[in-house]
């Protein structure tokens, strides 16, 4: 076939480094998406490890060691640049997490690589500018880390104000170039997020084959429409937040400056602008891919579909007014808090439709419990914990006490670190046959999961304890009565690392031993256009566009 | 019934937790160890908060359970061995009309006692009788008594080194990380106001059992008030991330009798460490027998 084709001018196909670097084909740049989020994944495990074993017992333990080896320090300005390096390493955590594993992993990886596959489409609308969304990630990416090895404060490296990075602890709190290298690589990687998102949106409203109107369009494209589209609304408004910070940084602007008629709060303000809409943007990938795990392994259409697509439109919808749900102890004042109160259970409404529509999906079936299946039961599951807990810190009388403790950080871990990156996996373990052509050891495939499982709800169980007594967030030291739940999550975190090392053998396992997946192997469940393509598809498909029923 | 969190314990355990809850409420100022709840509560607003948080459990605990066993049933009754030929059923207009409205009224059931709770946290019962404001400083507080004439001091957090001068040898009652070197002195049963501001980056003014937990925020004055029910210490920690030392500055409120504080207040108005040695002689004396079993 591909000779054939070679004749043809549209046809053209690159190959060595050329074809990768020079790439214009979703699946090229979506298989390069996925590489650069298991890289980044694995970067922001690591550091996330680090921070575990220094929770692990009372007292500083591992971070002065890290800085004397990393930054020289010795003795005191050893303790003190550790206390740094740990803050540092928060922040890195989550905005890799975030910007560098999540996002490129979901909406660059999967998307760019089924999106146009299921709704009959050839390419990308644009295929150059794809190109340019996932080639400006890198440099992010390299700005970010390297932000971790300049000064900040005096005697510390690296952005220490968390992944949220508030003025005055930003600015002036931060003089150092760090900051202003962190803010650069949230600006690419944004501009990067934009650039995608304007693709999505125009490839899915233009390009879909004859027949597949929006009606019957799958629910992951669905969702990744629904994500550019938040994507495009949120991220502009963290550009301007951002800039305003790196003008009163460098510049001698003084908008969150409140000696000079600045406020420090208008920047939570914009930053949850976009923050709020950022989870939503986690996550709705993710719920797409589990609607199609759930309906392909118990062999039944999507229970609903019409409202699990609505659902997700109204969670995107509402997710834009309710973002100072996060500044409950800011001082709002009593009718602001009691409005944002309202708008946030609101959220709770769909959520809970589209839990009931996958149990509903699965209720009737014929289910198999292939890898990806797993997967997304896990994630059902520990979504819904997640969210209930979300119900529970929506209420910001509740809040006063939960805000800023681990209570928040377990709940924001069950709904991304134990959902989002649970879809993950179902997706990469959905599709690995169909993007590779190779099928993987379901020995290994499950054990990462039964791995994963345990470790990363010994890690985020526990912490809801510790939240509840009361123990602050991004605090490198603490109350020795905190010591033990801290072990218990600290053992969870070390699991969960073998879980990512069963994880990369799995793949290597995959790739040596070469078994051929064809072209469906999930069977008649599978019913979206990617499985009427060979595995893995080729170079260019849709060539003659596809018939929609 | 003090478990908040612990699932399936929750529901069997009620009684017995009821039982427990009133035998530990005695003392409980400060985390303990392995605790999987709220701090015991040490005013009515943090009564309030803990009861209200119990209250929603009897919502999320059994949600979560349904949607277990829904999972299972399914899992169970619906795998391919035990069901070859899968149903085409696709909508059941009933059924998704059942699980969008039953969600709404779970909601409105929290909703409602959520809105009087969130309402009486600011609604003050009556006028503040002391006013204290509260600076936080990278890192550390600055306390000003807001009385006839006004007065401040620092607050950091107790070095171990310390320890033996400021006659806070005991780690049980001065907690690492938690004692301070000068407490905040308030009296007991007695309106407090405390204004929170911050001079450098954004903390926050955090007690636990008090149900308190306020931004202090560089160029406004945030206000909070608390009344504490019983003499004791209580300890809480800066709750916003402020820096290299965000963990080590705490918060430790005295609560003391009425007397106790008038005694306090007029040294303190011109000799605070006189003040506190004088307060400390006072409390830890009298208290040498119930301390020994902490």
């Amino acid at each position: 076939m591909a000779e054939a084709a070679a004749h043809d001018h549209g046809d053209h196909r690159p190959h060595g480094w050329v074809r990768w670097v020079y790439s214009t084909n979703h699946k090229d740049i979506g298989t390069l998406y996925l590489i650069f989020a298991i890289m980044a994944g694995i970067v922001g495990g690591a550091l996330s490890v680090a921070i575990r074993m220094e929770l692990q017992e009372p007292g500083i333990q591992i971070f002065s060691g890290l800085a004397q080896m990393v930054y020289g320090m010795q003795g005191d300005a050893a303790i003190d640049g550790g206390k740094s390096m740990y803050n540092a390493f928060g922040a890195a955590h989550g905005l890799i997490m975030i910007f560098f594993m999540v996002m490129p992993a979901l909406i660059g990886g999967f998307a760019n690589w089924m999106v146009p596959i299921m709704i009959g489409a050839p390419d990308m609308a644009f295929p150059r500018m794809n190109n340019i969304s996932f080639w400006l990630l890198p440099p992010a990416f390299i700005l970010l880390l390297s932000s971790m090895f300049v000064p900040s404060a005096p005697g510390a490296f690296g952005v220490g104000g968390g992944w949220t990075i508030y003025p005055p602890l930003s600015t002036s709190g931060q003089p150092g170039p760090a900051m202003d290298l962190a803010i650069l690589s949230i600006h690419i990687a944004g501009a990067s997020s934009i650039l995608g998102a304007i693709n999505f949106i125009t490839t899915i409203f233009n390009m879909r084959a004859p027949g597949m109107t929006l009606h019957k369009m799958p629910l992951f494209a669905w969702a990744v429409l629904i994500t550019a589209f938040l994507l495009l609304l949120s991220l502009p408004v963290l550009a301007g937040a951002i800039t305003m910070l790196l003008t009163d940084r460098n510049f001698g602007t003084a908008f969150f400056v409140p000696d000079q008629g600045g406020d420090p709060i208008l920047f939570q303000h914009l930053f949850w602008f976009f923050g709020h809409p950022e989870v939503y943007i986690l996550i709705l990938p993710g719920f797409g891919i589990v609607s199609h795990i759930v309906s392909t392994f118990s062999k039944k259409p999507v229970f609903g579909y019409l409202g699990m697509a609505y659902a997700m439109v109204a969670i995107g919808a509402v997710g834009f007014i309710v973002w100072a749900h996060h500044m409950y102890t800011t001082g709002l004042s009593l009718d602001t808090q009691r409005y944002f109160v309202f708008a946030t259970m609101v959220i709770a409404v769909p959520t809970g439709v589209k839990i009931f529509s996958w149990i509903a999906t699965m209720w009737g079936g014929s289910i198999s419990f292939k890898p990806p299946m797993l997967w997304a039961l896990g994630f059902i599951f520990l979504f819904t914990i997640g969210g209930v807990t979300g119900v529970q810190l929506a209420n910001a009388g509740l809040d006063r006490s939960l805000h800023d403790t681990y209570f928040v950080i377990a709940h924001f871990h069950y709904v991304l670190s134990l959902g989002a990156v649970f879809a993950i996996f179902a997706g990469w373990y959905y599709w690995f046959p169909k993007m590779t052509g190779y099928m993987y050891s379901p020995v290994i495939a499950n054990t990462h999961f039964w791995v994963t499982f345990v470790g990363v709800n010994l890690i985020f169980f526990p912490q809801h304890f510790l939240g509840l007594a009361g123990m602050p967030r991004r605090t490198v030291d603490y109350p020795d009565a905190f010591a033990g739940w801290n072990m218990v999550s600290s053992y969870g975190s070390y699991i969960a690392a073998v879980g990512v090392a069963i994880f990369l053998y799995g793949v290597f396992e995959a790739f040596q031993k070469k078994r051929v997946a064809g072209a469906n192997p999930w069977g008649e469940g599978a019913t979206t256009l990617e499985w009427q393509l060979p595995s893995p598809p080729p170079f260019h498909q849709w060539e003659q566009l596809p018939k929609i029923k | 019934m003090r478990k908040f969190l612990a699932s399936a314990e929750f529901l069997a355990g009620a009684a017995a937790s009821a039982v427990l809850f009133s035998s530990v409420a005695a003392r409980a100022d400060q985390p303990r160890e392995w605790e999987m709840t709220f701090q015991a509560p040490a005013t009515d607003m943090m009564r309030q908060i803990e009861r209200f948080g119990n209250y929603t459990m009897w919502f999320i605990v059994p949600i979560t359970i349904l949607v277990l066993v829904l999972l299972l049933v399914c899992i169970v009754r619906f795998r391919a061995s035990a069901n070859p030929v899968p149903s085409r059923t696709s909508h059941n207009t009933l059924i998704e009309v059942i699980w969008t409205v039953g969600p709404v009224i779970v909601l409105l059931l929290i909703a409602i006692p959520s809105f009087q709770l969130l309402t009486a946290q600011y609604t003050p019962p009556e006028e503040a009788k002391l006013t204290v404001k509260a600076t936080g400083n990278q890192w550390n507080w600055d306390y000003e008594y807001q009385v006839d004439k006004t007065f401040s001091f620092n607050s950091a957090v107790l070095q171990d080194g310390d320890r033996a001068k400021a006659g806070k040898e005991d780690r049980a009652r001065y907690p690492r990380l938690l004692a301070v070197d000068n407490e905040l002195v308030v009296p007991v049963n007695t309106m407090t106001r405390v204004l929170i501001t911050a001079t450098d980056v954004i903390h926050s003014f955090a007690v636990p059992s008090f149900g308190i937990k306020m931004d202090a925020v560089p160029g406004r004055t945030n206000e909070t008030w608390f009344k504490a029910e019983k003499e004791g210490l209580y300890y809480g920690q800066c709750s916003q991330l402020c820096g290299k030392d965000h963990a080590f500055m705490p918060i430790a409120v005295r609560v003391v009798s009425d007397a106790q504080f008038k005694t306090w207040l007029d040294t303190a108005k011109t000799d605070v460490p006189a003040a506190n040695k004088a307060l400390m002689a006072e409390i830890d004396g009298t208290n040498k027998v119930a301390a020994a079993g902490n």
